[in-house]
């Protein structure tokens, strides 16, 4: 197997999972009720902690260690789609955008964990049970407050329509795409485009949340080849401001 | 002296969780392998419960602490996925404890976990069923917090995984 193809697939996994959990770390002290406070942060936690058994991966395959990789990088360096990296906005638009990341990690997750490369399935078997319980926060909140009041409604259905295009952003193909299909590595954007569809129509379905025609939307790609938003340099920065001032410190 | 695996574990029964003291590594189920090569050469092989834990770290390097603390200097002490850590491989010892320390035990199930089962988790102050779950996210990344209807008391559960 070509052990690039290996590597940009675990690069747009703990990239992924860096950046949304940095978003995510952003709610803690500002969750609009304690729980949802404490559900971001330990999201956030959650994901980090994906990232770095991703980095670790690639750490056993050469690059450098976790640290270094996560936070050394510039933004055209990174490999995460750009949903995961814009501003968190209002909670409406973080609980969409956690919505519908975390309907499709669950599914790259599952289907990773019977993937032929087994250093993979092994971390994915691992997280899977733990997307989860993101999953199920997610799926909760979407239902309640999609068929809840006029506002909360209108709300969700504007930040639905302006991430969606980012959303179907994640998919964008890799371009050894065909070569990790044939491998067994992964079944594929496509494949797990289709099983995300269905999912998150299902919850949608008992909102009155519509979700528009997927075909009319332009996908906003990019973001698997280094090219991000505006939004991704300055995240980095802060993120890796401490780092920074001493990369050698013990912690 | 020459050391057997059974030894290990009973030494790595005094390593706590730092965030559960009352539950041992071993009874948590973190414990994953032992191997003593014929020159003595001590393998602890350990996986995370919740791959972000931030207590992982502190656990194993207990588990280093611990092997040094009975004489033994060579060993290898690996965090890996090989066997990945779910709820059930927690014992029947470490079950007890949690419900006396006041964490409801994380359900046992077969193959493959429906979340359903978060609902009318057993209150471990009154093994009440009449609960309802508040939040899946707790204190720590393993819990999720609970509201007992009978007793009507807030209770935190070890989660299933």
């Amino acid at each position: 197997m070509n052990e690039l193809a290996i590597k940009d697939l675990l690069y747009k996994l703990a990239d992924d999972e860096l950046i949304l959990g940095h978003r995510n770390s952003e709610w803690t002290g500002f969750g609009p009720i304690l729980e949802e406070d404490i559900a971001f942060s330990s999201m956030a936690q959650d994901k980090i902690g994906h990232s770095l058994a991703f980095y670790t991966l690639l750490n056993e395959l050469g690059e450098a260690d976790p640290d270094t990789v996560a936070f050394t990088r510039n933004a055209e360096q990174f490999h995460n789609s750009q949903l995961v990296e814009l501003p968190n906005g209002e909670y409406d638009f973080s609980l969409i955008r956690h919505f519908l990341y975390d309907n499709a990690e669950i599914v790259r997750f599952e289907m990773l964990s019977r993937s032929s490369y087994e250093p993979i399935a092994k971390v994915a078997t691992k997280l899977k049970g733990e997307v989860k319980y993101h999953v199920l926060h997610a799926n909760t909140w979407i239902k309640n407050l999609g068929a809840s009041t006029e506002e909360a409604i209108l709300r969700l259905q504007s930040s639905l329509n302006e991430a969606l295009p980012y959303a179907l952003g994640m998919f964008e193909p890799s371009k050894y795409e065909q070569e990790l299909i044939d491998a067994g590595v992964y079944e594929g954007e496509e494949a797990v485009k289709a099983e995300w569809l269905k999912r998150i129509q299902a919850v949608l379905e008992k909102t009155d949340l519509k979700l528009p025609d997927l075909e009319s939307i332009e996908p906003k790609f990019g973001g698997r080849y280094g090219q991000h938003t505006e939004h991704l340099q300055p995240l980095l920065d802060e993120m890796a401001e401490v780092f920074k001032i001493d990369p050698t410190a013990e912690w | 002296m020459s050391l057997t695996k059974e030894d290990i574990l009973t030494l790595l029964e005094e390593v706590k969780d730092p965030e559960i003291p009352v539950l041992s590594l071993v009874d948590l189920g973190v414990i994953t392998g032992v191997e003593i090569s014929d020159e003595g050469h001590v393998t602890v092989n350990m996986t995370p419960t919740f791959a972000g834990c931030p207590a992982m770290d502190y656990m194993k390097k207990d588990v280093e602490r611990t092997l040094e603390k009975h004489g033994i200097s060579k060993y290898t002490v690996n965090m890996t996925f090989d066997k990945p850590w779910d709820s059930n491989k927690l014992t029947e010892k470490g079950r007890q404890h949690l419900k006396e320390f006041g964490l409801a035990p994380p359900p046992k199930y077969d193959l493959i976990l429906d979340l359903d089962i978060l609902e009318h988790v057993k209150c471990p102050y009154c093994d009440s069923e009449d609960t309802t779950l508040r939040t899946p996210f707790g204190p720590t990344l393993c819990r999720s917090m609970h509201y007992c209807n009978n007793c009507r008391q807030m209770f935190e559960q070890f989660k299933p995984l």
